[in-house]
């Protein structure tokens, strides 16, 4: 279980996250959304460990996240980044075994070989396994770095997966599956937090939505009761339609024309 | 038997082939055969076979400890080469060009012209050791400076750190020629000498004051691998792998700009190794730092040998300084790289 207690996180004399408390379980899928500099990436690395809260505290298992030391919390908690420079030429392979390095001192065991090939083939890797990392598209890349975080938690329960924005330069096929296999994890009883900007995305498969506005909890529950036309207007400043998919009785939201002066 | 293990094998027989002739060439020349038997001889073989007196001492005074000092400042510069790209997470970082070779060498330089006015009576070996520590301040001093202008948010900036590398070298060697300006005649000439670079100061007591600060990180830098290679996905990433990101960096900049560091006060500034090297292995072997590691260093300890052999006989009997060798060589492959990936260099 993670609890995320008041957390404030100030950079200077803004704050940019502010207070917010939420807590998640074992099994459940939580996206979180909100405009441009609502606090979404700095309420993840608060969660991740990375950032220290100014105010508050996050507990992974009834333990306060900074008195884990880096290799332990390595073996319960995967974060995918928004972004992964990466200079040097390793392989597909190299880089998704990298996930493993928490798991072994010097050399890979048979497990964790058998490993990588699973994560490899569910991301849909393994086509280029072999081959450079630098010569990859940017949606390759991202599934990459997928498959190695997927790695690195794969044989942990109730492992905590922290994605922040995974779908960003993905094609509709894999944006669809990346969900998919964040939801199927869950059934594993994974707790996955992510950041996603396409609504519908998010309602389709996220247990709870957690509306972001300015730093601040706006609101949090089941997509049923988040997505509506008034919560999307007030966060993101759009006029929409909801309507519910008559077949799986989930909401999707059409967005209304932007007038632009002109 | 797979491709890592036939470089290892390749490289160590090329080694030992080219340590051979080494010994052998020079104002006196020495058949490989003989040099066999004379180093044969220390180990108790071939004692019924006679070989030349004036051979064997050549070989012990002179020409022994120059090929040894060859192997170990190779060895450096290879490996150290691989752990400074590996931490700055960039192919391109290389001592020489990033100002750590500069500022061992103004260390160097500010101890040799104090030596002789505040250090007189000091034994040689303990002033090699004097000189060894000052360049690997020097080094460290510079490496750190150079890290941390290029560093933002937790990546390092290749463009910085390159500016950072021409403002450091361009810092050290106005200083260097400030300090000159102290020097006597005989001073000066020591101190030319460091500038391009040379094995021709080998002697025992050189290669027995560089071994300890060679020896170090020629044992611990390899057992970091692991660590660099996490280390080139970003220290984010790393940190979230469960590094301790902060101890390695200290780590490998300690190891790395130690050997950088004594390389330099007993060679002199000998470029483009830390370069030439770990890219040309990782075009063989690719790029896992478990195994570019132990190989830059052999394959370091192999440039070097051959380049000290070619700057000996090129326009023999005089010497041309191995600086100016590897740099011929590395330069060309240093602009290769440029254009090859002009387009997917990362700034």
């Amino acid at each position: 279980m993670l609890i995320a207690d008041s957390l404030t996180f100030e950079a200077g004399r803004r704050a940019l996250v502010k207070d917010v408390s939420f807590s998640i379980r074992p099994g459940e899928l939580l996206l979180i959304l909100g405009a441009n500099g609502a606090g979404k990436s700095t309420l993840l690395k608060m969660l991740s460990g990375e950032k220290i809260p100014s105010k508050g505290v996050v507990k992974l298992h009834n333990k306060e996240i900074q008195q884990y030391s880096p290799s332990l919390l390595a073996l319960k908690r995967g974060v995918m980044n928004q972004q992964n420079v990466i200079n040097m030429a390793f392989t597909v392979t190299e880089i998704v075994m990298m996930g493993r390095y928490p798991h072994y001192k010097s050399n890979p065991s048979i497990n964790d070989t058998e490993i990588i090939q699973q994560v490899m083939e569910l991301t849909g890797v393994k086509d280029f396994s072999e081959r450079s990392y630098l010569t990859l598209s940017g949606g390759e890349q991202q599934r990459v770095q997928l498959a190695r975080v997927l790695a690195q938690i794969w044989d942990v329960s109730n492992a905590l997966l922290l994605m922040d924005e995974p779908v960003a330069s993905l094609d509709l096929q894999y944006q669809q599956q990346t969900l998919a296999i964040a939801k199927m994890l869950t059934k594993r009883g994974f707790m996955v937090i992510s950041i996603l900007h396409d609504i519908n995305l998010a309602a389709q498969y996220g247990d709870r939505i957690l509306l972001l506005k300015n730093g601040r909890k706006w609101y949090d529950g089941a997509p049923a009761e988040v997505l509506s036309s008034k919560n999307i207007y007030e966060v993101f400043e759009i006029d929409s339609d909801v309507y519910t998919n008559p077949r799986t009785l989930k909401h999707f939201f059409i967005p209304k024309d932007v007038k632009i002066a002109t | 038997m797979n491709k890592k293990t036939g470089l290892y094998i390749l490289l160590i027989v090329a080694l030992l082939i080219s340590a051979g002739l080494s010994m052998g060439l020079g104002a006196v020349q020495i058949p490989l055969k003989e040099v066999v038997v004379i180093l044969g001889k220390k180990i108790g073989l071939f004692s019924e076979l006679p070989v030349s007196t004036q051979h064997e001492g050549v070989l012990n005074i002179v020409r022994i400890p120059r090929v040894i000092l060859g192997l170990l400042v190779g060895a450096a510069l290879g490996i150290s080469g691989t752990a400074v790209q590996g931490i700055f997470r960039n192919p391109l970082a290389e001592p020489g060009l990033i100002g750590i070779s500069a500022g061992a060498s103004l260390m160097a330089v500010i101890i040799i012209v104090l030596e002789a006015t505040l250090l007189v009576g000091l034994s040689n070996i303990t002033g090699y050791y004097i000189m060894a520590f000052g360049a690997f301040a020097g080094a460290g001093l510079a490496a750190l400076i150079v890290y941390q202008i290029s560093r933002t948010d937790g990546k390092s900036n290749v463009a910085t750190m390159l500016l950072a590398g021409i403002a450091i070298n361009a810092l050290a060697g106005a200083l260097t020629g400030l300090i000159t300006y102290a020097a006597d005649d005989q001073q000066l000439r020591n101190i030319t000498f460091w500038m391009l670079g040379s094995l021709a100061g080998a002697t025992w007591e050189t290669v027995i004051s560089l071994l300890p600060f060679v020896l170090i990180p020629l044992v611990l830098l390899p057992g970091m691998g692991k660590a660099l290679n996490a280390f080139s996905l970003g220290e984010i990433q790393a940190a979230q792998l469960g590094l301790k990101v902060n101890v390695v960096k200290r780590n490998v900049v300690i190891l790395a700009t130690m050997a950088v560091g004594a390389a330099v006060a007993v060679s002199g500034i000998i470029g483009f190794i830390g370069l030439l090297v770990p890219h040309t292995i990782r075009l063989v072997i690719g790029v896992d730092n478990k195994h570019v590691l132990p190989a830059s260093a052999l394959f370091g300890a192999l440039m070097l040998t051959i380049s000290d052999m070619i700057c000996r006989i090129i326009i023999a009997p005089i010497e041309l300084p191995i600086g100016v060798i590897t740099a011929l060589m590395g330069t060309p492959l240093f602009l290769y790289i440029l254009v090859k990936d002009k387009k997917k260099l990362v700034i």
